[in-house]
C-alpha cells in the first residue's frame, strides 16, 4: 500500500503540485535533505513526460502517482496508460534512454544537440538513485526510489 | 513560485532575466519571449538564470530552442548560472558543452564581445 496516492488530469498545471506533494512525503519519509531536489526534478520529468503522452493520445485519462516511504527507501511510480510503440521491455539505467549528453558532437559554436523527446528520461536516470522504466501494453511505468530514514528517524529529526 | 521574465539591453546585447520556475508549465512563455526578440531583429542574447529555482527539461528544450535560432541569424545565446541545483541538470544531459555559461550577466558580454 502506498503512503500517498494521486492521480490528476493530464495538464502541466498539476505538475507542479505532483513536485510539491512528492517533495513533502519524501521528507516525511526521512530523505536527506540534500537529496530532496533530486526527488523533486525526477518526479516532475517523470509527470511531465506522463502528461505530454497523455495530452496526446488520452487526455480523458488521469496520471497516477504512488509514494511509498518504507523499508529504508523511498519509492516513487509514476504511471500513464499511453502504450509504448515499442512492444514491452524494460529500461534500465545505462541503457538507450540514459544516455547522457547530447548525441551531436557539440560546443559553443559547434553542432547543436537534437534535444529528443526522451530528454526527461535521461535526466530522470541521472537523478534518481535507483530506476526501472517498464514499457508495457498498458502504458509506461516509472519506479525510482532513494534512501531514506523511514518516517520514525524522520519524526524524530523533526522534533529534534 | 511562477516565472517572471523581463528583458533590457545591456551594451548591445539583450539580457533575459528569469525569475522563478521554468517548467512545463511556464516553459510556453519562455519560448514565446525569445521568439519574439529573434523576431525583433536581437540575436545576440545572454540569459539570466541567478534566480530561476527550478528547471527541468521542458526548460533545456526551450533554451536549445532559442540556441537554434539566433544560431539561424549567426548569433549566439549565453547563459548566465552559478547555482549548483542547475548546473547540475546541464551537466547531466551534456549541455554545458552547448551554452555558454558565466558567473555573472557582465563576464558573459565581456566573454561576447571578445569574440567578435
Amino acid at each position: 500500500m502506498a503512503t500517498v496516492e494521486m492521480s490528476f488530469t493530464p495538464l502541466p498545471a498539476h505538475v507542479r503540485t505532483a513536485r510539491l506533494v512528492a517533495t513533502a512525503v519524501a521528507r516525511r519519509s526521512g530523505v536527506d535533505e540534500a537529496l530532496l531536489d533530486e526527488v523533486r526534478l525526477a518526479v516532475g520529468e517523470a509527470c511531465s513526460r506522463a502528461v505530454e503522452a497523455h495530452q496526446e493520445h488520452c487526455p480523458g485519462e488521469p496520471v497516477r502517482v504512488a509514494l511509498t516511504g518504507a523499508g529504508g527507501r523511498f519509492e516513487v511510480v509514476v504511471t500513464d496508460h499511453v502504450a509504448a510503440n515499442n512492444g514491452t521491455g524494460t529500461a534500465q539505467p545505462g541503457g538507450t534512454a540514459g544516455q547522457q549528453g547530447p548525441p551531436a558532437t557539440a560546443g559553443p559554436t559547434g553542432p547543436l544537440p537534437v534535444v529528443p523527446s526522451e530528454l526527461g528520461l535521461a535526466v530522470i536516470e541521472g537523478l534518481a538513485d535507483d530506476v526501472e522504466i517498464a514499457r508495457t501494453k498498458a502504458g509506461v511505468i516509472i519506479r525510482m526510489s532513494w534512501p531514506s530514514a523511514g518516517p520514525d528517524l524522520a519524526s524524530r529529526g523533526e522534533r529534534a | 513560485m511562477d516565472l517572471k521574465l523581463d528583458h533590457h539591453s545591456n551594451d548591445g546585447i539583450e539580457v533575459v532575466d528569469v525569475e522563478g520556475e521554468i517548467d512545463v508549465y511556464t516553459a510556453p512563455r519562455l519560448r514565446e519571449l525569445l521568439i519574439e526578440l529573434v523576431n525583433l531583429g536581437h540575436y545576440q542574447l545572454v540569459v539570466n538564470m541567478e534566480k530561476v529555482e527550478f528547471l527541468d527539461s521542458t526548460g533545456l528544450g526551450v533554451l536549445v530552442g532559442g540556441l537554434k535560432r539566433v544560431r539561424a541569424h549567426d548569433g549566439s545565446l549565453d547563459l548566465v548560472c552559478t547555482q549548483e541545483r542547475i548546473l547540475k541538470i546541464f551537466r547531466i544531459t551534456g549541455l554545458t558543452k552547448v551554452f555558454g555559461i558565466h558567473d555573472s550577466v557582465d563576464e558573459a558580454i565581456a566573454a561576447r564581445k571578445s569574440e567578435k
